[in-house]
């Protein structure tokens, strides 16, 4: 069947099962990127990397669409709208990485579909909820300014599919970063309110920050092998980061030493081991209703 | 028409004033016996343009006889605006859209962080004007920034460099 003699009949049986423009053929973010893993790479272990940090990315791109229709102004809302839509590409590319890895036949969908918070490993940080928009900006600068290095790392990589994200991702993550610190320092250096509330949102969000840096085994393991980042390795960096943000925006980082902070995260529990608040059973509630109403459906 | 060319004329779904080839999108057509073979590099990995270009490279390729294609997906090494054409580039700037200068070179050590909005000087495409202000990094799209024109007052996006 050519598409001139009946367009619409060519949109559902272009192929036996696939659907035009959903096929399964070729939504695939991932299709026809070479999946070997080499050889002495525990796959369990990669999968499970995949799996932190394609939820880290998926939780926090969720929070993110949020704010579209509440930002304070339009260009924010679309600003917000495209770095949620970056993590969420990033999203869809771990986890097609993790399912493969995985070798159980879960594809992205299944994973950030049909899991329970508890199968959940991302970081608590992506998943908070923001009380207002300097605490999102605080939030988005702190992912941000350790993510970067993060990815960076990741180019050198020897699973070639990490490689390749974090390549990818760090041109994104640079944006995302400049958007949060531009931000920050505008209401950090404002005026006394905007300055106040920025303040208070650096206070509640930074020392949260010290479960980015304390690495899982399987990340242990993983950076051993050259596979994956060891996230300890990250903090300079992001300390050099977050003091410059803090200087320009006239804030102080709060009391009790380090910038980066200290255990609160680790008291609270970690999401590296599937330890949630409940706001990420929220945002599961939020993400994942359509998906467990009509198991496999369609459109 | 080879596949190659066909492949070519296909136009970017949210830019139709240029093509897959302007772009530098297109890594490989190759023509084999189960079909087209076409590899092809994502611009930001979340940029929804990306399904439906694999869907025209397909639908192009279909109504040009060529029967089943396979568009893969190409991640390494990552897309930069570089690979757009010189065409493409004057085409872009012919539908208002300022093209983007040379994608930044990164030196040794970490990313450097700006504070300031990014200063590189992108000449207004109404009026030439070259000093346009940033109004925002992000616009209709990630690859967009929204710029205005202080000397004709007309706001433009501008491709940013990546």
């Amino acid at each position: 069947m050519s598409f001139d003699d009946d367009a619409y009949g060519a949109l559902t049986d272009h192929d036996d099962d696939s659907r035009w423009a959903y096929g399964t053929g070729f939504a695939d973010p991932m299709a026809g990127v070479p999946t070997a893993v080499p050889d002495d790479v525990d796959r369990a272990d990669l999968a499970a990397y995949c799996l932190m940090l394609g939820d880290d990315v998926l939780v926090m791109s969720h929070r993110l669409q949020q704010w579209v229709t509440r930002a304070p102004e339009l260009e924010d809302e679309l600003a917000l709208a495209n770095i949620g839509l970056d993590l969420l590409g990033q999203a869809r590319l771990l986890l097609t990485r993790a399912g493969e890895a995985e070798g159980a036949g879960r594809d992205e969908d299944a994973l950030a579909y049909l899991r329970d918070p508890a199968g959940f490993r991302n970081v608590r940080l992506a998943e908070r909820a923001d009380a207002d928009f300097a605490y999102l900006l605080a939030r988005l600068l702190v992912f941000s300014c350790w993510r970067l290095p993060l990815l960076d790392r990741l180019v050198a990589s020897r699973d070639p599919v990490l490689a390749a994200i974090g390549a990818k991702g760090v041109k994104e993550v640079t944006y995302h970063r400049e958007y949060a610190a531009q931000w920050v320092v505008r209401l950090g250096d404002g005026t006394d309110l905007s300055h106040r509330r920025m303040q208070a949102a650096i206070d509640a969000v930074l020392p949260t920050a010290g479960e980015l840096f304390r690495p899982h085994e399987v990340e242990s393991r993983l950076a051993a092998a050259g596979v994956a980042v060891d996230p300890a390795a990250l903090r300079p960096e992001f300390d050099e980061a977050i003091t410059q943000v803090l200087d320009a925006a006239t804030l102080s980082a709060p009391a009790g030493g380090e910038v980066s902070g200290g255990e609160m995260a680790g008291r609270a529990g970690r999401g590296r081991d599937g330890i949630h608040g409940p706001e990420l059973t929220e945002i599961l509630a939020e993400m994942q209703e359509l998906a467990r109403a009509l198991p496999g459906g369609v459109w | 028409m080879t596949a190659a060319e066909v492949v070519a004329t296909v136009t970017d779904p949210e830019l139709p004033m240029v093509t897959l080839a302007d772009l530098g999108i297109v890594r490989e057509v190759r023509e084999t016996a189960d079909g087209v073979v076409v590899a092809i590099t994502p611009t930001y990995s979340g940029c929804p343009a990306m399904e439906t270009i694999r869907d025209d490279i397909v639908a192009a390729l279909w109504q040009a006889g060529f029967g089943r294609a396979d568009v893969r997906t190409q991640l390494s090494p990552a897309w930069t605006t570089d690979w757009i054409s010189e065409t493409g580039r004057a085409k872009l700037a012919a539908a208002g859209i300022a093209p983007p200068g040379a994608a930044p070179r990164r030196s040794a050590g970490p990313v450097p962080l700006v504070l300031a909005p990014r200063t590189e000087s992108v000449a207004c495409p109404q009026c030439g004007n070259a000093r346009t202000e940033q109004i925002s990094a992000f616009s209709a799209t990630a690859c967009r920034e929204l710029r205005r024109c202080p000397s004709c007052r007309e706001p433009f996006e501008h491709m940013k460099e990546i």
